[in-house]
């Protein structure tokens, strides 16, 4: 690895001075993307910024308005806590799917998110649970939707000096229901060829649909929300024929390329497949079954 | 030239104090600045669990945990599990069973069983295997693998 | 029957205790390759080439020269010329030593992403690391060929301009620019495919696989004041990398001692030196020991995996299901030197079939790869997928069990090899049989979209040569020290196999593996010959200790040696049963009669024991995803005497696990320059707990007379019928049947697809 210097802030202005110093600095939560990139050397930044310290990076709170998630919190802290695996379901078993074990007890949503990969396990159910991001930065605070955090493969909406203090992610509504499931070729410990959230509320006899949201994963340069599919089921009845449409219409919105992890027609087949078997999953939450 | 920092961690239930660069591993630290070698190095990215240790009681890659990270943390390596001269019962269980072959995966396997065991002393094969699946082995298959954590859950239910 | 006279009433031999290296192991105390370490030692790191295919017009390394820390810097320019050229193999074959070394580091020319152009020997591996960043090689980029048939092409990329024909256990002949070939038949091919009722014809694909070993390669070398080189290493064989860099360096063999460390898996994939020789070099410039370590993206670049492939395989047999006729044609990747394993796949593509009327041809072909080494019975794997689906299809098209066809068409002893001798005593027919009775081969399987398959598998195994020394103390206890590199357990094995000879308990047998100066020649642990090679070295080495012993009795007795017979643990005079003496008894008499005893023995054993095995497997098709499961999992094998059965039955769940990645999701994976882009464990996907069922391993157990206590070796041959049984039971889930590895989800769904589209026409 290069060489690089290690800092340890203790509160949030602290970490913005460090990162918003000279020399660029990369702020480590988890380490499980930072630590592996900076010994490929794909990332050398001068100044490593510890941001297990920092108060409002690590909270974990659910309340009246939703849950307030510190952009540090590992998964395991996530998909461990009772309430919010009763909650937010789909967002508990994205965090169950990071890596094994021992990368879940280090790895963070936060991190996983702005580390802006096409297929990062936790940024779909995000998408779809409308999960907002806070970001602060020197100029100050400011509030953007998660759908609209990934700019391109690796990239973020981050500016230089800001830093993801926390996600919001609102309360979920009456008859709703969310799920997350991925395709990857082995059981575990592999990067989705292909994943996809779905949220949707249902009518309060749970014969229609009231609104859906379907996010796509590896399949474009960004996790995408794929918001044709997911409005074509506004007001439409329950059954298969309106699920594979939306799932037709998921498979024509996504842009999948053929790399070592799956082909274009692959990838498009199975956004399909995918998007077919969460809005199934979600709807059978939404009734509660 | 990098300068090293000062880190105060205990290990195995010892203090050890110990002066490490920034960049190098909590894995790299057990292994070359504490000479604790049962720690190994399979892939270094966080793939193969054959660097597994615990740290404040949750199961870590230690190959994606900076040395410097440890300050005023416990961490549990192999080394730690036998007690007084016993080995612990998931030792015990991986040598009886033939759970290991050539045994360069087993202490990752071990410390990834025993936090398991820690957090569910009676778990089901389906879920024995999905807790180790972050653990590669390629010599056994991991059939005598399970078998090994089955009976050390059992001997251990039984201890208490 | 098959069953040899010695298969008698064992006491050790077939029992289960707990191997002597096991604690060590389980506390983490035990010494793997880089837990070795010497005082004031340095460490290296290799540069590698990031082109397939380049001409190296300048290596400047001032740079790197200039950082501090740095103690040591070598090219391919510091190497001699091997002493050697050539290094006999047996079989006609050879090891071309020039190969060797230019694969250890390039010399003008890089044939492969991955292969060494400079090392450097630093004060710690980050300072290496930033040196070899700051090496600056200027390449002209050539292009490279990727696969066999690419590299067969007209006009294809030459990789060398002259070669030595590859010549791994038999040798070829050079027919192309980057291939040799060569030939085996028997009888008439084309007339006993006419003659066939039946006849399919099928072709194939597979990609490069490698071995996987969780522990990466690492060594340290010393190069004392004296010249004198040691080595400290993970190797399966200490005397190969011995010879390797005797030869590669040019200094006398008995210069350099190779001290064998714990290994951390090797299935063929350690038999060869690629990091020993540049540590020793820059050990000796440094004047410091040096350590390297390859990282895991090194060891899938820039070791020796095993070959992909294009088959095409013809067979034809009689309705009543007898086979008649085969024409066969393989072409095995080489890598970028030649000398892959296509003589082993061919040699056991059919040899556990009669079949009259074949002929197999084989090519060695060379890609811009790392050089092929093998991995577990290598070349056997992809041979089978090709030849047991398409026995699995004859037995479909003539309404034939599987088995049973497989039944008819069995080798047995006597019967002519196509390797030009009789049959020696094999299992085939007690392992079919012991399938058929087994619940897994008739109970239902319900389900839709699952179905079952089995496939046979076939290898022959090694002898080659093993050295044992023994000695015995007063107190009755012994030491026995062998030269064989222990992988998973043979320690034990090889001490079981004394003891038993002996008459002794096994924990009165303390267990060591010898260093290249301290014990004879050894070869590696390789070909399922430990247990069996060395265990017969360990058996005469024991004889002579026995005849020792009774010598001293007989000197005690005042009697001839003659008059003392040995049985059970007991030396007692054949007239006089009064006199007599326990093992432990006589041993503390051999101080005041003579002196301590020790023998030793160096044997190359024939009667090696052929192993087979058949695989049987239930999977189920997710027809959405193309996602092969595995639901169920038995393997049997003829294993001659388990001297361990634990042991084995370990050996057969982990080659069948190999098999089972092999077969669903492994392969390198190469972008359009011809760079590995999968170069982690991420992306090169090994089966994990979660992927596998338990699997049973049933143990047949016919014996082999080549062997005092009946043992056939049982280390490879699991790892042959994964791919076909596999293939075979998708086959009967979802009616395609897969003609390419690995079965990857993509390619089902695309088989799938096609047979829709088909039905629909």
């Amino acid at each position: 690895m290069h060489d690089f210097r290690y800092a340890t802030p203790r509160t949030l202005n602290e970490a913005l001075k460090l990162l918003g110093g000279r020399g660029g600095g990369a702020l480590l939560a988890g380490g499980t993307d930072l630590i592996v990139k900076m010994r490929a050397r794909r990332l050398q930044p001068g100044l490593v910024v510890d941001a297990k310290g920092v108060p409002e990076l690590n909270v974990l709170k659910l309340d009246k308005s939703g849950l307030t998630l510190g952009a540090a919190v590992s998964c395991r802290r996530v998909y461990t806590d009772a309430r919010i695996a009763k909650t937010y379901p789909a967002l508990a078993e994205s965090a169950a799917l990071v890596g094994g074990i021992g990368i879940q007890g280090r790895a963070s949503i936060g991190g996983n998110l702005c580390n802006a990969a096409p297929s990062a396990d936790t940024v779909p159910a995000l998408i779809v649970l409308g999960a907002i991001a806070n970001i602060r930065g020197p100029r100050g605070s400011r509030k953007l939707p998660v759908a609209e955090f990934c700019t391109g493969p690796g990239r973020n909406a981050l500016k230089p000096g800001e830093l993801l203090v926390s996600l919001k992610i609102p309360k979920p509504a009456k008859h709703s229901g969310a799920f997350f499931l991925r395709f990857i070729p082995r059981n575990e410990m592999d990067i989705a060829v292909v994943n996809a959230a779905v949220a949707v509320e249902l009518d309060a006899k749970g014969k229609t649909f009231k609104s859906a949201r379907i996010a796509v994963g590896a399949a474009a340069p960004i996790p995408l929300l794929v918001r044709e599919a997911g409005e074509c089921l506004a007001g439409q009845p329950i059954n298969e024929k309106n699920i594979q449409e939306a799932a037709r219409l998921a498979a024509l919105a996504v842009r999948p390329i053929t790399d070592m992890r799956g082909t274009v027609e692959q990838r498009r087949h199975l956004a399909a497949v995918l998007t077919a078997r969460a809005l199934r999953g979600a709807v059978k939450r939404a009734k509660g079954e | 030239m990098s300068t090293r920092m000062r880190v105060a961690a205990t290990v195995n239930g010892e203090s050890a104090e110990f002066l490490c660069e920034p960049r190098q591993s909590l894995l790299e630290v057990l292994r070359e600045v504490l000479y604790l070698t049962g720690t190994k190095e399979g892939c270094n990215d966080g793939n193969c669990g054959a660097c597994s240790v615990i740290v404040d009681g949750t199961l870590v890659n230690s190959c994606c945990m900076l040395g410097v990270e440890a300050d005023g943390r416990s961490v549990e390596t192999v080394e730690g599990l036998a007690q007084d001269g016993k080995l612990h019962a998931l030792q015990q269980c991986y040598l009886e069973e033939t759970g290991m072959q050539c045994g360069f995966c087993t202490p990752g396997f071990l410390m990834s069983s025993k936090v398991l065991l820690d957090t569910n002393p009676d778990p089901t094969d389906a879920q024995i295997r999905h807790w180790l699946s972050g653990n590669l082995c390629r010599c056994t298959g991991y059939d005598k693998i399970i078998r090994a954590v089955k009976r050390a859950a059992r001997m251990l239910e039984k201890s208490k | 029957m098959n069953k040899p006279e010695t298969l008698k009433k064992l006491r050790v031999v077939g029992t289960t205790p707990v191997r002597p290296d096991g604690q060590e192991k389980v506390m983490g105390r035990a010494v793997y390759g880089d837990d070795f370490r010497l005082p004031g030692m340095l460490h290296g790191r290799v540069l590698r080439s990031p082109h397939a295919h380049a001409v190296i017009k300048s290596i400047d390394t001032r740079r790197a020269e200039k950082l501090a820390g740095v103690r040591a810097i070598i090219t391919g320019k510091d190497f001699p010329k091997p002493s050697v050229a050539l290094v006999p193999m047996g079989e006609g074959g050879y090891f071309d030593m020039n190969d060797f070394a230019d694969n250890v580091i390039a010399k003008g020319k890089a044939f492969y992403h991955g292969h060494a152009i400079a090392a450097v020997a630093a004060d710690s591996p980050h300072i290496a690391e930033e040196a070899i960043a700051l090496i600056d090689v200027k390449y002209e980029v050539l292009k490279p060929v990727m696969n066999v048939r690419q590299a067969m092409a007209k006009g294809a990329t030459v990789l060398h301009k002259e070669f030595n024909p590859g010549a791994f256990f038999m040798k070829t002949e050079r027919v192309l620019p980057n291939a040799s070939r060569l030939e085996l038949k028997n009888g008439d091919a084309a007339k006993g495919l006419k003659e066939a009722d039946v006849v399919v014809e099928r072709e194939y694909t597979t990609e490069t696989v490698h071995q996987g070993y969780i522990e990466s390669h690492i060594c340290t070398a010393q190069w004392d004041s004296n010249g004198l080189i040691t080595i400290w290493c993970t190797t399966q064989g200490a005397f190969a990398i011995r010879d390797q860099v005797s030869i590669i360096l040019a200094v006398p063999m008995s210069k350099v001692k190779v001290i064998p460390l714990e290994i951390g898996g090797g299935f063929g994939g350690k038999d060869t030196a690629y990091i020993e020789p540049l540590a020793t070099m820059l050990a000796r410039k440094a004047d410091k020991p040096v350590k390297i370590v390859m990282s895991r993206a090194e060891s899938l670049l820039s070791t020796g995996p095993s070959s992909g492939t294009y088959m095409k395989v013809k067979m034809g047999a009689k309705k009543d299901g007898m086979l008649s006729g085969g024409d066969l044609h393989f072409a095995f990747e080489a890598g970028a030197f030649p000398g892959g394993p296509i003589a082993a796949a061919c040699l056991t593509s059919i040899t556990r079939y009669n079949l009259p009327n074949v002929r197999i041809e084989g090519f060695d072909v060379m890609v811009n790869k790392p050089k092929i080494k093998p991995y577990r019975a290598p070349g056997a794997t992809q041979s089978h997928f090709a030849v047991e689906t398409v026995i699995d299809e004859l037995a479909e098209k003539t309404g034939m069990d599987p088995v049973d066809f497989r039944l008819k068409n069995v080798t047995k002893q006597g019967d002519r090899l196509i390797l030009g001798f009789p049959c020696p005593p094999i299992g085939s027919v007690e392992l079919l049989t012991a399938v058929k009775n087994h619940p897994h081969y008739n109970a239902p399987l319900k389900g839709a979209h699952r179905g079952r398959g089995m496939a046979m598998g076939f290898w022959f195994g090694a002898g080659l040569t093993s050295s044992a020394e023994l000695s015995v103390n007063g107190d009755g206890t012994v030491q026995l020290c062998t030269g064989s590199c222990d992988l998973s357990g043979t320690r034990l094995t090889l001490s079981m196999q004394c003891a038993e000879a002996l008459g002794i308990d096994i924990d009165d047998v303390v267990p060591s593996i010898g260093d290249t100066h301290s014990v004879g020649y050894t070869f590696q642990s390789v070909g399922s010959r430990t247990t069996f090679a060395t265990g017969i070295a360990v058996y005469e080495t024991a004889q002579k200790i026995l005849k020792q012993m009774a010598e001293r009795a007989a000197l005690i007795w005042q009697a001839a040696p003659d008059d003392v017979v040995f049985g059970e643990g007991i030396f007692t005079h054949k007239n006089d049963p009064s006199k007599r003496f326990g093992f432990k008894e006589l041993a503390a008499k051999l101080d005041h009669s003579g002196g301590p005893i020790s023998a030793q023995s160096t044997v190359t054993p024939h009667g090696v024991g052929f192993q087979v095995a058949a695989h049987l497997v239930d999977v189920e098709v997710d027809v959405e995803t193309g996602k092969v499961e595995i639901l169920r999992y038995t393997t049997f094998q003829d294993a001659g005497k388990a001297v361990h059965p634990d042991f084995v039955a370990g050996q057969m769940q982990g080659g069948a696990v190999q098999g089972i990645g092999w077969a669903l999701n492994e392969e390198y994976w190469y972008n359009e320059q011809g760079q590995l882009v999968n170069t982690s464990l991420l992306d090169y996907r090994m089966p994990t707990a979660l992927d596998m069922p338990m699997i049973e391993a049933v143990i047949i157990e016919t014996g082999n007379p080549g062997h005092p206590y009946g043992v056939r070796g049982v280390g490879e041959v699991p790892i042959v019928p994964p791919p076909a049984a596999i293939a075979n039971a998708i086959y009967r889930a979802i009616g395609v049947r897969p003609d390419a590895l690995p079965m990857t989800p993509a390619k089902i769904l695309k088989l799938l697809q096609q047979r829709r589209g088909s039905a629909a026409a």
